[in-house]
């Protein structure tokens, strides 16, 4: 071969070498970039993440590594590793009422040009309280919802059809069927079965059922008049006739639940009810999807959902006194029960680290994306296992992708219904978004209500006890601060 | 003579002449070679010693590039024994009844008397006498402590709980080691094989042994579950409550260190004079005094060795609270140092730090009475 002949034959396949790394390059855009995501410990709410990556690097090039932690170390480990300039992860999967603590420093990359370029994602398609509420902070979105939040009651319908009782409109309505189905066998195995089944373990995610149980007598004039704090004086709304009924009927719920009730997590009692073991429970939207898996439930068809029960009476902020429920005082009341649905933690959210490299950011934020696309979404909101509950309008509309996961007509639309019910309410309750909301609840009402159930308080000791720590730490805080905030968060359009 | 020294001294500097390479190095060798050791303990040790005390007086506030810290003085100090947290670390006093009076009353004479013993005895000194006389006033301070707050109406804090967890552990872990260690040095068969068997709840990791007793006691899917059930109290969880949650941990703590003591012990029974006992044998002693007279006393040095190195680690108890009960029922089983990381774990580095400082005076307090005062007494008497 000549020496021309050689040099041609080189150059050609250098041309037809980088032609094809062309090529590569815009079917890979992420070729060779590695992203680490935090979450926590599942195995639901990781798991989808695990089994899309494959397909994810498929298509762009990108390999995400899933890192978990579990729940009550997730906000400290995203803090220290960001505060500290580590960045050993590139984007979190989390509580979106945190972003307040992430924001403000500049810890979390803002995601609006990203969404706005990106009509893959059909943003409008998202429910409003989802998009402007869970995601948006200050005007600007910081987050991906991945996951829709709301507490709901789930009972058994066979149950109650035996003991002839409707389901809960009250919570003393739950606690009659609680108390009417304990100890009953209602999973024909020959042993005693429960009445309710609450997880109140410490240190997990048990902190958040107490306001679902209070927010009925505390919020009835709509979602901007709050749960958590009296407007004018930030004065927290422990110390208060309704929040000390809502803590001995939170500990009354024990007395019809298992045995180990304080030290069982959020999976367990799940576990418990698709295994048949419980008449009733409180939950977000999981139960619904975990309940027609046919590898692990055998309550496939008997169970129903309506909103978190409400109560015919209300506080009166005026005279810190509860008041019979009336046009003027429960204005949202329905057959006189003034309901007010919690949204509690917001749903799991994608965000994105601003110390990552561009590539990094790109490739995160295209994974948050190719999760909460409807292909992707609208499937795993349907499957139990996940975590994941529906937050996309278009996963409320199509009821095909709940019966092919194994719904029936009737159990699809008691189920859409009963959050559809809570996420329309206007007398939603918005959880608590002011800095370092945490440590208002992860911390101090998980530590006193666990106080509180092993007796450690009565419940006037418990509600003046998280009085006094809210109190102490809004002044460190800074009180004026944190009520401008708190107000704020409670301004937010969440229908719209 | 003195004089001579000194001038001696004066005329040798006056000389000094230029060292040569292998003076140097003899002159600076020690210090070469120990320089390593004293760097690494320097940063390992007293730095982050020295940090942490500066962090008990601070709150440290963690932001974009580093932290902000906010001087306290003593306010963590003060949240902690008279603020927000006091019920959590110092508990709630009750109305002792009768007994526990007596009992508050039998200690405090216990205590006085041996302070007095202190104070008649020939070579009682000033300083012996004060430092004694604080260590009994923080002795008693924390039995009574503890004697209020497991009265009717109280309720221990973390600092009770731990110390519950360490005199009981360690008192039967040596009850229970001791035994066994005299067992296994009786001429039984099989021992060899139990030696080993009594060793290995020590080489599993304390966080197995947590989520192996989370099983145990769980009534109603643990291994025991078809007992229970049997006996009809499937319905009841011991580690729902207080004390049945504290016994459970100290059930676990107990039965993975008990082969420490053991280990120790055996070696210890093993290096007994055999001519002794050969010889009180033949005088016609029982088991008993040749054990209280012979054995005992030999052993005694060893004992209270391996009782302090149990104590001080006792002290650091985490692990099994943690996995177990999380702490819990409420704040039940919450050990101090459990207590500590908790409080780091939410960015309250300053409580966390209190917390590790009061716990590391009173781990030397004990530490310094069982050197000081109650080991030459042991050793003496017996």
């Amino acid at each position: 071969m000549s020496k021309t002949k050689f040099v041609l034959l080189i150059t050609v396949l250098l041309m037809v070498v980088s032609g094809l790394s062309l090529v590569s390059a815009q079917d890979m855009p992420y070729e060779g970039v590695v992203i680490d995501i935090l979450t926590f410990t599942g195995p639901q709410v990781a798991e989808p993440l695990i089994r899309r990556a494959p397909d994810f690097a498929e298509l762009t090039g990108a390999t995400v590594n899933v890192v978990t932690v579990p729940n009550a170390d997730l906000y400290q480990t995203i803090l220290t590793d960001v505060a500290t300039g580590t960045n050993s992860y590139e984007a979190y999967l989390f509580a979106p009422q945190w972003t307040v603590d992430f924001v403000g420093p500049g810890y979390l990359e803002d995601l609006t040009p990203y969404v706005e370029a990106d009509a893959d994602l059909m943003w409008d398609d998202v429910a409003p309280f989802f998009r402007n509420f869970s995601a948006t902070y200050n005007g600007s979105v910081y987050s991906i919802p991945l996951d829709g939040d709301f507490h709901m009651v789930y009972y058994r319908t066979d149950v109650l059809e035996t003991l002839g009782m409707e389901p809960p409109k009250t919570w003393d309505d739950y606690l009659a069927i609680a108390a009417a189905a304990n100890g009953t066998d209602l999973n024909d195995d020959g042993q005693p079965d429960y009445g309710s089944c609450i997880s109140k373990a410490r240190a997990q995610q048990s902190y958040w059922w107490i306001t679902s149980i209070a927010a009925g007598m505390l919020q009835a004039q709509g979602t901007s008049e709050g749960a958590f704090f009296d407007t004018t004086t930030f004065e927290p709304l422990f110390n208060n006739p309704a929040y000390i009924r809502a803590l001995e009927i939170y500990r009354e719920t024990s007395d019809y639940g298992p045995p180990d009730e304080q030290t069982i997590g959020v999976g367990d009692t799940r576990s418990l009810f698709v295994t048949g073991r419980c008449a009733l429970t409180l939950d977000w939207g999981d139960i619904g999807s975990l309940a027609v898996d046919p590898e692990n439930s055998t309550v496939n068809g008997l169970v129903g959902a309506v909103v978190t029960p409400g109560y015919t009476e209300v506080l009166d902020r005026a005279t810190n006194e509860l008041v019979a429920c009336d046009e003027a005082t429960c204005p949202y009341a329905i057959d006189g029960v003034n309901y007010a649905p919690f949204s509690s933690f917001g749903g799991w959210s994608g965000a994105v680290n601003a110390g990552s490299s561009p590539e990094q950011k790109q490739a995160a934020y295209a994974f948050f994306s190719y999760m909460a696309q409807p292909a992707q979404a609208n499937e795993d909101v349907t499957i139990g296992r996940t975590g994941y509950n529906p937050y996309r309008t278009s996963q409320f509309e199509d009821l095909q992708p709940w019966l092919d996961a194994g719904f029936s007509e009737d159990a699809a639309n008691n189920y859409l219904g009963a959050i559809e019910a809570s996420l329309n309410s206007p007398n939603m309750v918005l959880d608590l978004r002011i800095p370092q909301n945490q440590r208002y609840e992860q911390v101090i009402i998980d530590t006193v209500l666990s106080q509180f159930l092993a007796e450690e308080f009565t419940a006037e000791e418990a509600a003046a006890e998280l009085a006094a720590q809210w109190n102490a730490l809004s002044d460190e805080l800074g009180r004026d601060a944190q009520l401008e905030a708190y107000i704020a968060t409670l301004g937010i359009s969440t229908t719209e | 003579m003195q004089a001579e020294r000194s001038n001696m001294t004066l005329v040798d500097v006056s000389n000094r002449k230029p060292r040569s390479l292998s003076q140097l190095w003899e002159s600076s060798s020690k210090l070469v070679l120990l320089l390593p050791a004293i760097l690494v303990v320097l940063v390992l040790s007293i730095f982050p010693l020295i940090v942490s005390l500066f962090l008990s007086f601070t709150r440290i506030q963690l932001v974009r590039g580093g932290f902000n810290v906010t001087f306290l003085g003593l306010g963590n100090y003060q949240k902690l024994l008279a603020g927000t947290e006091q019920r959590h670390f110092l508990g709630k006093l009750g109305e002792p009844s009768l007994a526990q009076w007596a009992l508050l009353a039998a200690f405090l004479a216990v205590m006085l008397w041996m302070l007095t013993q202190y104070a008649r005895s020939p070579g009682w000194r000033i300083f012996g006498l004060v430092m004694r006389t604080l260590a009994i006033a923080l002795a008693v301070g924390l039995f009574a402590l503890t004697v209020f707050t497991l009265a009717e109406g109280g309720l221990p804090g973390t600092l009770v709980v731990t110390l519950i967890f360490v005199f009981t552990g360690v008192f039967f872990q040596y009850l229970i080691g001791l035994g066994l260690a005299l067992l296994v040095t009786q001429n039984l068969r099989g021992k060899r094989f139990f030696r080993v068997v009594f060793l290995m709840p020590m080489m599993i990791t304390p966080v197995g042994i947590g989520f192996l007793f989370r099983m145990m006691v769980d009534t109603g899917k643990g291994p025991f579950a078809p007992v229970w059930n049997f006996l009809g109290l499937q319905s009841i969880s011991w580690v729902d409550t207080p004390s049945g949650a504290r016994a459970a941990v100290m059930i676990g703590d107990i039965w993975q260190w008990t082969p420490f003591m053991f280990i120790i012990l055996l070696a210890a029974l093993e290096g007994t004079s055999r001519e002794q006992i050969e010889a009180a044998l033949v005088d016609g002693a029982n088991r008993w005094k040749m054990f209280r007279y012979i054995i005992l006393p030999q052993i005694a040095p060893v004992s209270i060795t391996v009782i302090l190195i149990r104590i001080i680690e006792g002290f650091k108890i985490i692990d099994m609270a943690q996995i177990l009960t999380g702490g819990g029922p409420g704040t039940a089983t919450e050990s101090m140092t459990l207590y500590a990381y908790n409080a780091w774990r939410t960015q309250d580095f300053g409580v966390s730090s209190a917390i590790g400082y009061i716990l590391l005076f009173i781990v030397t307090f004990i530490a310094m009475v069982i050197v000081n005062i109650i080991r030459p007494r042991v050793v003496e008497r017996l």
